[in-house]
């Protein structure tokens, strides 16, 4: 990567967090508190001790999976709103594979299993909106948000009617394949969630990399997300990879689910995702939907929002979301990919205002 | 009335105008003829205040207003309709007209009103639209009438129209011309500018014409006192003479309607084939011709005859409705675009900075794109080979800067186009066919020789070649067999030894049709 274009990406990340801790500041002044000691316990509540920092992993393991899953789709010029629900969809598959699976099974034999189980379920959640968008052109941000509705719904229905142990919102525990804490590793993280999930996630950054940037199928991915004429005339077939995307997006979401399941707290509950689906859209866009930049800005949004709890004693929590929000917003005014969607959006709107006859194909329109 | 004097505007390295003058009289129809890229439209945007010029003047009704704004172009009567429609589908005519100057009463909009006067609008000016329907309710020429009301409604006596034809039936373009003309014959009469590239308009239409060649005026006509063949050469000269013509004529059937059987001898054999159109009716209509190998067979047209949808169907991006293609014999109608790659069809596509490259893709990755499958172990990008094959093809074809790792948007014009050039005639790919469509555009001179080589290198080495392109010059200079596109349909296919700029001017207006 040569310099102008580390600049490039590095710099709207570095503004966004700069006007963030002013707004930081301001909010932090108009309740009668200093910056200076609001930000050290911050920081302190975190990284200063194991217990905060394994938090920190936990929530971040959390969101590069999320982030990852919207990066995909957005690397492929398409907007990932679903990650919530694929996620929970992706939790939902692995309890449920938990509780059909024999006790005693030793973890790495079942993992593959629970792998495959948690990508599919939420490949399967990803790939409708991606189908409905290649066949019919239904915009992937509508059908994704109205099926995180349907989804979540539907799981909420099936634990409380069935699969609940009663007085909870949650299935029995898991038997086979739990993946232990870092704090059976390392004592000092105690309490903590983080888990060896956090593994299984840097394995699939890595291999989002390499498939992004080595493989001819990302190669082609990338094309489409960049310029679809372009793709077409290289004889890429854009709805394909439109679906394809969606259904890998939401499998890399599903898979998050494992980070609760498999290393946390061994059962399904409903709105254990509390979220990070949806912030996952934040990680991919401060890290510029590049895997690496996901990993960090993982970090940074799960530093933010365990820090939140830190700090509540002199500062509501809220403030951090608010940090958070604008760190989105201040992204959100910057990024390449956001105006190249916002252009796609607006463009699209433009030709359906034209009251020409129904034009053709997916050929059609490309000529000037 | 208006006079615009040595206006220049340039976007970044681009210069749209450089010294382009424009008259026109009040009640007068006046045509802004060129091909595309010659500047009109960035000319009559400056009129209409949405660019400001570089340099140079501009004066309406004799008061110097240079460098104004779109409101102050509409305050002094001066409306712009543009190519694409700018209307809310979901609101009626009469709201559409009334937006941005809506009719209140007591702060609420008073619709019975905006009525009203938008039916006398039509009463007055014969632009029969209903005002109570919604637009998504209106076929494209109606549509088109309410953009021309909404200008008119807000006060334009002298009204800019662009391309408007582009989207409308013969009929529709028929009763165009007679509102067209209502307008100026009307009161103390209205003036009117139509940008457009198609001559049979100019001719029907106009009562005075300027052309423009890249980013100048080259030529300034009485309709009455000229022909379209003399309106075509100042479109489409150029200084630069290519020199070289060739002639090898091999006979080939080329025409209209139905052939029997493939002919074993080409390498490109089109039968019969119609292509519909993305606005109405049909882009290409039964067009049929082969190219043999060792063959140029030259497009020539004015641009949006179908000669993009022609190749764009032949490439496999878009579906013919009827006929056949065949390339050697086998027929590849139905194959997908990689199917024929592999056959050996190369495409230099019209849109390089659309189609022909990915522009945030390093020359590298570029030079490999639709071979993208050949340079691959198992799934794998092979990046050595790919690497070595950047290194190989940017030293043959002088590709410069010569860093693979470069975008390609860092690139100028001339070695984008010759990125696009190495991968499909020197890249992984044994080419047979190449349809070359308008592989020169927007190139330096330098770049367009350089081009011109290669195509004759081809040919020379028994290569198949459509070269489409709206450079009169070009095809005459490149051609074996010229073939004339006008309406969709091949009218004329005349020898390229003996085919004058002139003889397929008057076939490509559609004159001697």
């Amino acid at each position: 990567m040569n310099r102008a274009k580390l600049e490039e990406s590095l710099l709207p990340p570095i503004v966004a967090l700069l006007i963030a801790l002013l707004v930081g500041d301001v909010l932090i002044l108009s309740f009668g508190q200093s910056p200076a000691a609001v930000y050290r316990l911050l920081i302190e509540g975190t990284w200063g001790n194991a217990y905060g920092f394994g938090q920190v992993l936990y929530k971040a393991t959390m969101l590069t999976f999320t982030g990852l899953s919207v990066a995909l789709a957005l690397r492929a010029g398409l907007f990932n709103i679903g990650a919530e629900s694929q996620l929970a969809a992706g939790g939902f598959a692995a309890a449920l594979l938990g509780l059909a699976l024999p006790t005693g099974l030793p973890s790495l034999l079942v993992l593959p299993a629970y792998v495959l189980a948690a990508g599919l379920a939420g490949g399967i959640v990803g790939g409708i909106p991606g189908i409905l968008k290649s066949r019919f052109g239904a915009h992937e941000v509508i059908t994704t948000i109205m099926l995180n509705f349907i989804v979540l719904a539907l799981l909420n229905y099936l634990i409380s009617t069935r699969f609940k142990v009663h007085d909870t919102l949650h299935t029995a525990e898991i038997q086979s394949g739990r993946l232990p804490r870092l704090s059976e590793i390392f004592p000092a993280f105690h309490g903590s969630a983080a888990n060896m999930v956090l593994l299984l996630a840097l394995v699939v950054v890595a291999a989002a990399w390499w498939f992004l940037f080595r493989t001819r199928a990302g190669f082609e991915l990338r094309a489409v997300g960049l310029q679809p004429a372009a793709a077409e005339y290289a004889g890429v077939s854009v709805g394909g990879v439109w679906w394809r995307a969606m259904a890998l997006a939401g499998a890399v979401a599903g898979l998050g689910g494992l980070n609760y399941v498999l290393g946390y707290k061994h059962y399904y509950e409903e709105g254990f995702s509390a979220g990070a689906g949806f912030l996952g859209i934040a990680v991919a866009l401060v890290g510029r939907s590049h895997p690496l930049g996901i990993v960090v800005a993982a970090v940074l949004f799960a530093t933010l929002s365990q820090g939140g709890l830190a700090v509540n004693a002199l500062v509501p929590k809220q403030m951090v979301d608010v940090l958070q929000a604008v760190v989105i917003i201040s992204m959100a005014t910057a990024v390449p990919e956001v105006r190249r969607a916002m252009l796609a959006v607006r463009r699209g709107i433009a030709e359906r205002a034209k009251p020409a006859p129904a034009s053709a194909g997916p050929a059609s329109g490309l000529s000037a | 009335m208006i006079r615009l004097t040595d206006i220049h505007k340039s976007f970044g390295p681009v210069r749209a105008n450089r010294g382009a003058s424009l008259n026109v009289a009040t009640g007068e129809i006046h045509a802004l003829v060129g091909e595309n890229g010659a500047g009109k439209s960035t000319l009559m945007r400056i009129l209409s205040g949405m660019f400001q010029p570089d340099a140079g003047r501009i004066e309406v009704s004799g008061r110097e207003v240079t460098g104004w704004h779109t409101a102050d172009a509409i305050r002094a009567g001066v409306g712009m309709v543009h190519q694409h429609f700018m209307l809310v589908p979901t609101l009626t005519v009469a709201e559409n007209i009334t937006l941005g100057a809506e009719i209140t009463r007591r702060g609420q909009l008073d619709l019975g009103k905006a009525q009203r006067e938008v039916l006398a609008l039509v009463e007055r000016t014969g632009l029969v639209v209903p005002p109570q329907h919604r637009i998504a309710e209106l076929t494209v020429g109606q549509a088109q009438r309410v953009e021309i009301l909404k200008t008119l409604y807000r006060g334009a006596r002298v009204l800019i129209l662009d391309e408007p034809t582009a989207v409308l039936s013969p009929q529709e373009v028929n009763e165009l011309w007679r509102v067209l003309r209502r307008l100026r014959d009307e009161g103390e009469g209205g003036t009117i500018v139509l940008i457009t590239h198609k001559l049979d308009e100019v001719m029907a239409i106009s009562d005075t014409i300027t052309v423009m060649r890249q980013g100048e005026t080259v030529g300034r006509l009485k309709t009455s006192e000229t022909s379209p063949s003399a309106i075509a050469r100042l479109m489409v000269g150029r200084e630069v003479v290519l020199a070289g013509r060739m002639s090898g004529n091999r006979k080939s059937e080329i025409g209209n309607g139905p052939m029997d059987r493939p002919d074993p001898h080409s390498v490109l054999e089109v039968k019969d084939l119609t292509v519909a159109s993305s606005r109405v009716g049909n882009a290409v209509d039964r067009v049929s011709f082969s190219v043999a190998p060792g063959e140029i067979l030259g497009i020539a047209g004015v641009e949006g005859n179908g000669q993009t949808e022609l190749v764009e169907a032949i490439a496999g991006l878009r579906q013919p409705t009827t006929g056949s293609i065949h390339m050697a014999g086998t027929e590849i109608t139905r194959a997908s675009v990689r199917d024929r790659g592999d056959r050996g069809l190369s495409h230099i596509p019209e849109d390089r900075h659309e189609r022909g490259l990915v522009l945030e893709y390093t020359i590298a990755d570029n030079l490999i794109l639709g071979q993208q499958h050949r340079f691959t172990k198992r799934w794998i990008l092979d990046t050595a080979r790919i690497g070595a094959h950047a290194r190989h093809l940017i030293e043959t074809y002088d590709i410069r800067p010569g860093d693979p790792s470069l975008p390609a948007r860092a690139l100028s014009g001339g070695n984008q186009q010759k990125i696009v050039i190495a991968r499909e005639m020197g890249g992984a790919r044994d080419f047979n066919v190449l349809l070359a469509a308008q592989p020169t555009r927007g190139v330096d001179v330098g770049a367009i020789e350089f081009i011109h080589a290669q195509l004759r290198a081809a040919r020379a080495a028994g290569k198949g070649i459509l070269l489409v392109s709206a450079d009169l010059t070009e095809v005459l200079a490149l051609s074996d067999r010229v073939a004339v596109m006008y309406g969709g349909r091949i009218v004329a296919v005349v020898p390229g030894a003996s085919a004058t700029a002139e003889q397929l001017g008057s076939h490509m207006t559609g004159a001697a049709a």
